[in-house]
């Protein structure tokens, strides 16, 4: 892979820093009036999700990562491995392993598209989309009537997450759930 | 759809920009400070190993030629005060390749003038009341501070005294980065923007003299009082943690200035950076006679960032880089 300079970074930029594959979010330049400069970053670790600052001095260089976000469906399980197939067309499938999927497994549907983010090849990070459409396979049954009043109660979607949901909501109803937050957003 | 047309300032904020520069230009025609307009390309560029220069290729009556976009229009200003101008200002359009941040753009307006005869007391003076003039409210009162004694301060240590060995291991251990080869001056520049420079211009307007010698850029040198080290006659005015001005009282001799742009392009090689044609025009006015004074560069954009209470530079421009 190419070297980056520090003024060739910019947000998006998939650089390599102590061995594990980072995402650049902000690049900001300081400087006294006269002297050295440096370039203060904040950077995504792509491997563990942690967002830190690092400092270079101005004109030091990072190796670039060969890093890809692709559309990917999910397919199957096997309990050892996770396979998705690339939606381009191209039919490519890449299995992953527990650790790359992370929390997402459970928002894990057959068909629906995640992007799936590769590192020399090899899958890093899945994450979901926004939101999500999952029945309900386990709740308490719905009070009648009560669409109304406030409160909630667990409900267990068919990938296996728990989400607090309306007391109206019944067993076998398709939900809206926002993945970033784990919340029910409507009936689907 | 995109909006990546739309100017990165507000129109209003424009409107007080345009205000702004009247202000400016009112309290030099009080003063008797008189406008110029001086080239962005240049035969010459800036040697300062810590500036990238941008260069072009363009018809002159000389032929094809490589020009020079100026880093700053001090030159030809000292060029016009060796013909004999007398006290001048210019808001200049100056390029600095890649400087780029929340307190940087690529081109911006430097506000620059020149006093002959006044020296670098009464030239902070004036850099107080221009900024107190930009800024629409009272900033509250100037503190000069020597360099040494920030460091003191700040840092427990002194700046010219301390072994380079502390001051890079102080210097990784603040800026979070391996300073283990950084020559001296690296790492005073890194506590001093990291460290220091934050905390200043919260109470008012601090302005920081006496810098370390090797850090003269195109200043005198005195010595300090204290002990008899060498310092650069220069100081640099900041307001909330922004630096805003650099002044010197400015070299006049022609022969160290020679010197000083040998020793930068000598850097450059060293350091596999660029070398930039010397502007020997102003080696002959230098040799012609600069009168004695001092001099002033202060980022514009920055001072109408302060004074409209925006949160970056790109706020009170037009058109950011990004935009333009």
């Amino acid at each position: 892979m190419a070297n980056y300079s520090t003024n060739e970074f910019k947000g998006g930029l998939k650089v390599m820093l102590d061995g594990d594959p980072c995402a650049i979010l902000e690049n900001d330049y300081v400087k006294p009036g006269k002297g050295q400069a440096f370039n203060r970053v904040k950077l995504r670790n792509l491997m563990t999700g942690r967002v830190g600052e690092r400092t270079f001095k101005s004109g030091d260089s990072l190796e670039g990562a060969d890093v890809l976000e692709l559309d990917m469906e999910y397919l199957y399980t096997d309990g050892d491995m996770w396979y998705f197939m690339q939606t381009d067309g191209s039919f490519e499938q890449y299995a992953v392993e527990k650790k790359a999927l992370g929390d997402t497994d459970k928002w894990l549907k057959e068909q629906v598209v995640y992007t799936v983010t590769l590192w020399d090849d090899k899958a890093i990070v899945v994450s979901a989309p926004n939101f999500i459409e999952l029945e309900v396979t386990e709740t308490d049954p719905g009070l009648k009537g009560d669409t109304a009043q406030g409160g909630s109660k667990p409900a267990t979607l068919s990938s296996g997450a728990v989400v607090r949901v309306p007391l109206f909501i019944n067993q076998g109803e398709v939900l809206k759930v926002d993945t970033r937050t784990g919340e029910y957003v409507s009936r689907a | 759809m995109t909006v990546d047309w739309q100017p990165t300032a507000e129109i209003a904020t424009l409107h007080e920009r345009a205000r702004l520069l009247g202000e400016v230009r009112a309290f030099f025609a009080e003063r008797g400070v008189w406008e110029v307009e001086t080239p962005v390309l240049g035969h010459g560029g800036s040697t300062d190993v810590q500036l990238a220069s941008l260069s072009c290729e363009a018809a002159t009556p000389a032929g094809r030629e490589r020009l020079w976009l100026q880093t700053s229009p001090e030159f030809h200003m000292k060029r016009l005060l060796a013909a004999g101008s007398g006290p001048i200002f210019q808001i200049a359009r100056s390029v600095r390749d890649g400087e780029v941040g929340g307190r940087h753009n690529l081109e911006f307006s430097m506000l620059e003038w020149y006093r002959p005869g006044l020296d670098l007391e009464g030239l902070i003076a004036e850099t107080a009341a221009l900024i107190r003039r930009v800024l629409s409210s009272d900033p509250g009162p100037v503190r000069c501070r020597r360099y040494r004694e920030l460091f003191r301060d700040y840092l427990a240590l002194d700046p010219f005294r301390e072994p380079l060995t502390g001051l890079r291991r102080l210097a990784a251990e603040r800026g979070g980065l391996d300073m283990a080869q950084a020559p001296r001056d690296a790492c005073l520049d890194l506590l001093m923007s990291f460290v220091i420079e934050p905390q200043l211009g919260w109470e008012g307007i601090d302005v920081v003299q006496d810098y370390p010698a090797s850090q003269a850029a195109l200043a005198r040198r005195h010595r300090d009082p204290e002990d008899g080290e060498w310092v650069a006659s220069r100081f640099e005015a900041y307001r909330q943690g922004l630096e805003l001005a650099n002044g010197y009282d400015e070299l006049t001799d022609a022969e160290e200035q020679r010197a000083r742009f040998d020793e930068d392009n000598a850097e450059r090689r060293a350091q596999g950076l660029p070398e930039v044609d010397v502007d020997r025009r102003l080696l002959a006015a230098l040799e012609a006679g600069l009168p004695a004074g001092s001099g002033v560069a202060l980022g514009l954009d920055r001072l109408i960032q302060l004074a409209l209470a925006k949160a970056s530079v790109a706020e009170v421009m037009a058109f950011a880089t990004p935009r333009a």
